[in-house]
C-alpha cells in the first residue's frame, strides 16, 4: 500500500513574523522531504505544523488526500515524532520508557533485542535515563522510532548530540526505511547525503 | 444572509460598520439613561420599607444583568472563535471582558452601598446574589489574567475561550450552590427584584435604565472591538492604507 | 515497516499506561506526593494556633478548615501536572500519539488524584480528630473529600493545561481554578457541617457526586483542547 503526505498552500505566522507562505509539497512512499535553512527560519515550526501541533494561517496538510485535522488519530497512528527534546523521562530507565511508548502507537513485531544491539544500547536498559549521555539518550529515542510500526518518520534535527558513527547509522536507518516503502520528513541545518529520492524545501 | 455574516466578519468591513452603528446605540442609550436617572431619583415614589435607599436599584439591577450578559457574550463569541476560527469573534471576547468586569464591580459596589442602611453592614455574606457576583468578578479576573499572561494573541484567544466556556458552565453551578448554601444559613431574602407588583412609577424608570445600560454597553463594546481590531490588524495593508489616506478616519 | 501485522494498542491501554507511568514517576520521587500532604497537615495546624484552642470553636470550624486546606493542598500539586511533560518533550509525544488525547489526559489526571487526592482523604481522619469531629461524622467527611478531590483534580487539570509553560504559572493557576472550585468547597464543607449538626446532609453528597460525574465526562475534553492550545 502506498501512502501520500501532501501540503496545500501552507502559510504560518508566528507572532509578528510570517515564516512561510503558500507552501506546497507532496511526498509518496519511499521518498524523503528535506527541510533546509538556518536556525530560526521556521523548520521546526513547519515540522510541528505537519504533525498537527501548530495551527496554520491558511492551507492544510493532507494524509492520503484527507486533511489530517479530520483524521487526527489515523494520521498520528501513522507517524513517529523525533524532536530535539527526546520526550523520554529521565527518572525512568530505558525499558520503562519504551514500554510506555508501546501503548501510544502501533508497534512492529521486530525483535527488540536486535534493535537494541544495532543501536548499541543493549547494556543501558536498567539505568535511569538521566544518568546516560545526551548521545545515548538520543539512541534510545531512535529505538522508540524503530520499534514503532509506522510509515512516516518526522525527524527534527536528528543528528544533534550524535557522533560521526551515530550520524551514519541514522542515515542508514532512514535509507532502509525508505527502501521498505516508508517516508521521512527531516529538518536539518547541515548537508544531508542520502541515497534515495529527496525533495528539498529551503526556508528563508 | 450567510454572505452578509461573512462580510461582517471581515475586519475592515466590521471596522467601518461599527463606526456607523456605534452612535445609534450611544445616543438612545444616553437618552434612556438620562430619563431613567431623573425619573428614578425624583419621580418614582419612595419605597414604604426601604425609603430612598431603594433608588440604587436603578444602577444595581442593570449592572448585575449586564455583568452576566457580558460573560455570556464572552463565552459564546469565544466558542464561535474556537469552532469556526473566526478572528473577529475573539476580538469581541477580548473587548467584552473589561466592560463585563466593570459592570460586575459596579453591581458589587452598589449592592454594598445599598446594604449599609439596610443591613447595617457594608458586606453581608448571607446574601447569595452578592456572593455569586463576587465569584463572577473573580472569574473575570482569571480570564483577563490568562489573556495577559500569554504573549501570542492567537494562543491567548484560544486558551481564554476554553476558560470562558468552562466558566460559563460554572456560573450556573455557582448560582445554585450559593442559593443552597445561603438557605442553610437562614437565607435572608433581601433583594427581591420585581417581586410582588412593583409600582409602575418605580418600574418604568427601571426598564428605561436596563435598556439604556444595554445600549450603552453595545456602544462601548463596538468601540472597544474597533480598537481591538485596529490593534490586531496593525500590520495589514488596509490599516496602513486607511491611516495614510487623507481623511485618516 | 515489515510484513507482519502491527500490534495496535487499545484505547484503554492508553489510559492505564499514562496513569501507570505517572505513578511510577511519583514512586521515584516521593517528595512530590508527600509535600502537599505535609502542607495539608500544616494548614490544619496553623488554624488552632491562630484562633485559639477552644473546643467549641474548633468543632464548629473543623469541616471548613479541613476543606480549605484540602483545596489548597490540591492546588499546590496541580502546577506540576503537565509541567514535566512540557519541559522534556513528552507532551509532544502525547499530542502526536494514536490515542485520543482526552483519554491520555484522563490517565494523567487519574494518577494525579491517586497521588494527591486519595492520600488527603486517607490522612483527613487524623486531623479531623484533633478538631474534635465526632466519629459518626468522619465517614461523611471522607466521602465528601473523596468526591470533592476527584472534581478538583479534574477541574485543576484544565487549569494546569491552560497555564502550562507560562511563567507566573502557579499564581495564575490559583486565580483560574479557585473561582471554579468554589462550588465544590461550598458543598463539601457545608455537607460535613450539616452532618456534624445532625441535619440531613444527603443533598450535598448527591450534588458532589453529580459534580464529580459531570466533570469526569466533560473535563478531559477541555483539558485536551487546552493542552493542544498551550503546546502550540
Amino acid at each position: 500500500m502506498t501512502e501520500k503526505l501532501s501540503a496545500d498552500n501552507l502559510t504560518l505566522i508566528r507572532g509578528e513574523r510570517c515564516l512561510f507562505e503558500g507552501l506546497d509539497f507532496a511526498l509518496n512512499s519511499g521518498e524523503m522531504l528535506l527541510l533546509e535553512g538556518r536556525n530560526g527560519c521556521g523548520k521546526t515550526s513547519l515540522m510541528r505544523a505537519i504533525a498537527g501541533m501548530l495551527s496554520l494561517e491558511t492551507g492544510q496538510v493532507l494524509w492520503n488526500d484527507v486533511p489530517v485535522l479530520k483524521q487526527r488519530q489515523t494520521f498520528h497512528g501513522a507517524l513517529v515524532w523525533l524532536a530535539h527534546r527526546t520526550g523520554l523521562k529521565g527518572d525512568l530507565n530505558m525499558l520503562e520508557n519504551l514500554h510506555f511508548e508501546q501503548s501510544l502507537r502501533p508497534q512492529s513485531a521486530d525483535d527488540h533485542e536486535v534493535v537494541y544491539d544495532r543501536l548499541g544500547i543493549e547494556r543501558l536498559r536498567r539505568l535511569p535515563l538521566r544518568s546516560l549521555s545526551a548521545g545515548q539518550q538520543r539512541r534510545v529515542a531512535l529505538a522508540r522510532m524503530l520499534l514503532a510500526d509506522v510509515p512516516l518518520w518526522l525527524m527534527d534535527e536528528p543528528f544533534t548530540n550524535l557522533d560521526r558513527e551515530g550520524r551514519k547509522l541514522v542515515m542508514t536507518l532512514v535509507e532502509e526505511h525508505l527502501a521498505a516503502g516508508g517516508m521521512c520528513v527531516m529538518a536539518a541545518h547541515q548537508d544531508v547525503e542520502i541515497n534515495a529520492p529527496v525533495t528539498k524545501i529551503r526556508l528563508q | 444572509m450567510w454572505k452578509f455574516f461573512h462580510q461582517l466578519a471581515s475586519p475592515p468591513h466590521f471596522y467601518r460598520l461599527a463606526a456607523i452603528f456605534s452612535p445609534w446605540f450611544l445616543v438612545p442609550g444616553i437618552a434612556l439613561i438620562a430619563y431613567g436617572v431623573y425619573a428614578g431619583l425624583f419621580l418614582a415614589p419612595m419605597d414604604y420599607q426601604q425609603g430612598d435607599a431603594f433608588r440604587i436599584i436603578y444602577v444595581h439591577v442593570p449592572s448585575a444583568y449586564l455583568s452576566l450578559m457580558a460573560y455570556m457574550i464572552m463565552a459564546i463569541s469565544g466558542g464561535i472563535g474556537l469552532i469556526w476560527r473566526m478572528k473577529l469573534a475573539h476580538a469581541v471576547a477580548a473587548a467584552a471582558a473589561p466592560i463585563g468586569a466593570t459592570f460586575t464591580f459596579l453591581a458589587l459596589a452598589t449592592g454594598s452601598i445599598w446594604g449599609r442602611p439596610m443591613w447595617g453592614t457594608w458586606w453581608e455574606w448571607g446574601d447569595p446574589r452578592l456572593t455569586s457576583e463576587l465569584i463572577l468578578l473573580f472569574l473575570y479576573f482569571g480570564y483577563m489574567a490568562l489573556r495577559g499572561a500569554i504573549d501570542d494573541t492567537a494562543k491567548a484567544d484560544k486558551a481564554s475561550a476554553v476558560l470562558a466556556l468552562v466558566g460559563v458552565v460554572n456560573v450556573v453551578i455557582v448560582h445554585f450552590s450559593v442559593e443552597w448554601w445561603s438557605s442553610l444559613h437562614q437565607g435572608q431574602t433581601l433583594m427581591k427584584e420585581g417581586g410582588p407588583a412593583m409600582d409602575p412609577g418605580m418600574l418604568y424608570p427601571l426598564l428605561a435604565m436596563i435598556f439604556g445600560f444595554t445600549l450603552l454597553f453595545g456602544s462601548l463594546l463596538l468601540r472597544r472591538v474597533r480598537t481591538e481590531v485596529l490593534f490586531r490588524e496593525r500590520r495589514t495593508r488596509w490599516v496602513r492604507e486607511m491611516i495614510m489616506s487623507p481623511e485618516g478616519q | 515497516m515489515n510484513g507482519s501485522a502491527p500490534i495496535q494498542p487499545g484505547m484503554l491501554s492508553g489510559l492505564w499506561a499514562t496513569a501507570r507511568r505517572d505513578l511510577l514517576l511519583a514512586w521515584k520521587r516521593p517528595g512530590d506526593v508527600l509535600n502537599p500532604l505535609f502542607f495539608f497537615a500544616m494548614v490544619c495546624t496553623l488554624f488552632p494556633l491562630a484562633v485559639g484552642p477552644s473546643a467549641e470553636q474548633l468543632e464548629f470550624s473543623g469541616p471548613g478548615v479541613l476543606w480549605v486546606a484540602a483545596l489548597l493542598a490540591t492546588l499546590l500539586s496541580l502546577n506540576s501536572l503537565f509541567l514535566g511533560d512540557f519541559e522534556d518533550g513528552s507532551l509532544d509525544q502525547l499530542l502526536v500519539s494514536a490515542q485520543p488525547l482526552p483519554v491520555l489526559a484522563l490517565g494523567k489526571t487519574l494518577a494525579h488524584w491517586l497521588t494527591s487526592g486519595l492520600p488527603l482523604v486517607l490522612v483527613s481522619p487524623i486531623l479531623a480528630i484533633t478538631y474534635r469531629m465526632p466519629w459518626s461524622v468522619v465517614p461523611v467527611m471522607m466521602l465528601t473529600l473523596l468526591l470533592g478531590t476527584i472534581s478538583l483534580s479534574l477541574l485543576g487539570s484544565i487549569g494546569a493545561a491552560l497555564t502550562v509553560g507560562l511563567h507566573r504559572g502557579t499564581a495564575l493557576l490559583s486565580l483560574l481554578i479557585l473561582p471554579l472550585a468554589m462550588p465544590v468547597l461550598l458543598l463539601g464543607a457545608n455537607t460535613v457541617s450539616l452532618a456534624a449538626g445532625n441535619d440531613i446532609y444527603t443533598t450535598g453528597i448527591w450534588a458532589l457526586g453529580a459534580y464529580a460525574v459531570a466533570s469526569l465526562s466533560l473535563a478531559p475534553y477541555a483539558t485536551a483542547a487546552a493542552l493542544r492550545i498551550s503546546n502550540e
